[in-house]
């Protein structure tokens, strides 16, 4: 009996020491990984504070003290204020942004609840077709995209880039998954019996009710136009200054070949993924549970 | 009992309604998604020109795929052969290291007895790189990987620091690696790129499948003694398959659209590395060429895209489709018309 015991003792002591040495290395490796992510990023922010000598010269991790020099040198220097001019871009990229994730979620909203409230003939069919389109890349259809815009003269105009939004079968796809589970069309019923119009019960009941899926889908909405670099950069086409995106204008320190203060260059590309780096610290629990839902999804 | 409200609305028809809701939608996509989609197919019969040329059939397939003609359509199939090999060497050498990393990250992240001590500091931190606009992510990494032989990157200079890269001290240079413009040290700086950038994105997603599974399952084996290779190739595998299919071809559709690292990532500033041109940036010269754009061949090559991603979303769905699932419904088909039959012989009466 007691040579069971110490057995079973040994055993279990074995146990806790393997979890504990894997946990162990496991650990090392995850802040390894970190490492890595960070990395790239945190050597951005300090060369973006260091001099165009200091950085051709040697790395570091460490701040310098050349910051302000470098703001000086991106906003006020003529060679590179007509290159890269941040409030422009954010300016740019907040309008565009701002309109299509609003039409992208409320849209969605309705065609789902539309779909899933109303009982009529093409029902199944028109949601089925929301799923095929799904799949098709915007690749593909860009080509007749921009030459349809062209016979329509629309390009250079921010419309082919705010309004494609209306129509967005994933965030339906999602929307619709959400009704089915939390949105009982009894309420529907009630409402009509106190007297509510269509309309306004989608708008007073069924959107309160969605918020949760539509704050989720807001965000990535908004991430999504916000990094957008393909569909500005070919219906832009003119690149006009004062129309750029932030990727477009991030793309153009690229392509210049007056943009050559390494400071100024790293400060550049620092200020463009300010922004979202901000939302993303606010925002990252929401984030980061909104894209395991869209993995549970299939 | 049913009041005379009640009645009433349950008289009243609301089927217009519905149409009414998703009319927006029906709308903006057939203008803006199905014309370009139709429109593109239009493009890809017509010839080569800014608006809509003459109708010249297959001529454009036939250059990008067999290249039959002048040396300018050998060109064409030439260099769209090229660009499909970029972009099949680009995705698979992102998509193998990323998919062992994010389920490995999501098998250990979701190991109940492991105390691992900032898990979620981990996924949060794991995940950053994927909401950072891809724009600024190429123009960075240009920066960092920089190669001059005397103003290297951040990159070589870590490296020099660290006795890999030599330093010469006479001449002032670096025996910098060629991050840029090296064939194949570009395309992995580029995999780097990707896999840095969607690792965290697919680890979250197969977490969230490893958590959909039935703990109970879990339980079991570790009672029987599975070890946790065992529990991961027995349970966890083959559970996951749905979201490892779902993840397999969102990525490929991904990859094959790969577009804004390849088109910033290099050095001459106004010409895309060939080493690393894909499909995507192969289609986008040719309809944004403001001197002379080529519709038809940008078109025809978009259908040919169109059509791969389509075989291979079919062949990935086949591959990992539920097995168990499909049985199932056959059995229930079988038991359905068996019942049927009985019914029959007692004359449609249910006992």
């Amino acid at each position: 009996m007691s040579n069971m015991k110490a057995v079973y003792g040994t055993s279990n002591a074995n146990y806790t020491r393997k979890i504990r040495t894997k946990s162990t290395i496991l650990f090392i490796w995850f802040v390894i990984l970190t490492v890595i992510c960070l990395l790239p990023i945190y050597i951005l922010i300090i060369n973006a504070t260091r001099g165009n000598h200091d950085i051709s010269n040697g790395i570091s991790f460490v701040p310098g003290t050349y910051l302000m020099k470098n703001i000086d040198t991106l906003f006020k220097d003529i060679n590179y204020n007509t290159v890269f001019n941040v409030l422009i871009g954010y300016r740019n990229s907040a309008i565009i942004t701002g309109f299509s994730t609003v039409f992208t979620v409320f849209f969605a909203a309705l065609t789902a609840y539309g779909i899933h409230v109303y009982d009529f003939k093409l029902k199944e069919i028109s949601y089925t077709i929301i799923l095929l389109v799904m799949m098709v890349p915007v690749q593909v259809t860009s080509a007749g995209f921009v030459s349809f815009m062209l016979d329509l003269k629309l390009t250079d105009t921010y419309w082919p880039l705010i309004l494609p939004s209306i129509a967005a079968p994933a965030v339906v796809y999602f929307m619709r998954s959400y009704m089915k589970s939390s949105f009982p069309l009894d309420i529907v019923e009630a409402a009509r019996i106190d007297g509510s119009g269509e309309f306004r019960t989608f708008l007073t009941i069924a959107i309160p009710m969605m918020k949760p899926a539509i704050a989720v889908q807001a965000i990535f909405a908004f991430i999504a136009s916000w990094n957008n670099f393909y569909t500005p950069n070919m219906i832009l086409i003119s690149s006009k200054f004062n129309q750029k995106t932030l990727p477009m204008m991030v793309s153009a320190i690229q392509a210049s070949d007056k943009f050559v203060d390494y400071g100024a260059i790293y400060l550049a590309i620092a200020l463009s993924i300010l922004p979202i780096v901000i939302i993303y610290i606010i925002l990252s629990k929401f984030i980061i549970a909104g894209v395991a839902l869209g993995g549970v999804k299939e | 009992m049913a009041s005379a409200a009640q009645r009433r609305i349950k008289s009243i028809s609301y089927a217009k309604y519905g149409y009414f809701f998703i009319l927006p939608f029906f709308l903006v996509y057939f203008f803006f998604q199905l014309w370009p989609l139709i429109n593109t197919f239009v493009l890809s019969v017509h010839g080569n020109g800014k608006e809509l040329e003459a109708f010249v059939g297959m001529d454009n397939y036939k250059a990008i795929l067999f290249g039959d003609g002048n040396r300018s359509v050998k060109m064409v199939h030439e260099k769209f052969f090229i660009a499909l090999q970029n972009t099949v060497i680009l995705w698979v050498g992102n998509f193998i290291p990323q998919i062992i990393l994010s389920l490995s990250l999501a098998v250990w992240f979701t190991e109940a007895n492991l105390k691992i001590p900032g898990k979620g500091f981990f996924k949060i931190v794991m995940y950053l790189p994927n909401i950072i606009t891809a724009a600024s992510v190429a123009v960075l990494f240009l920066q960092l990987c920089g190669e001059a032989e005397n103003v290297p990157g951040s990159l070589n200079l870590l490296l020099s620091k660290m006795g890999i890269v030599d330093y010469n001290s006479t001449s002032a240079k670096y025996d910098t690696i060629k991050f840029i413009t090296d064939t194949w040290t570009s395309r992995g700086v580029v995999m780097f790129i990707q896999t840095w950038m969607w690792f965290g994105n697919t680890m979250i997603m197969l977490m969230s499948g490893i958590q959909g599974i039935n703990p109970s399952l879990f339980e079991a084996a570790s009672i029987d003694g599975a070890n946790s290779g065992q529990v991961f190739r027995k349970i966890t595998l083959p559970l996951l398959s749905p979201i490892m299919a779902y993840t397999l071809v969102t990525s490929m559709i991904g990859g094959l659209q790969m577009f804004d690292i390849p088109f910033l990532y290099h050095k001459d500033p106004q010409k895309v590395s060939d080493d690393l041109k894909t499909v995507a940036v192969y289609i986008y010269e040719y309809f944004h060429d403001v001197t002379s754009p080529k519709m038809g061949y940008a078109g025809a090559a978009s259908v040919i895209l169109f059509i791969i991603t389509l075989i291979l979303g079919c062949i990935a769905f086949y591959l990992t489709r539920d097995k168990d699932e499909i049985a199932k419904k056959k059995q229930r088909k079988k038991n359905a018309q068996q019942a049927k039959r009985e019914n029959k012989q007692f004359g449609g009466l249910t006992i």
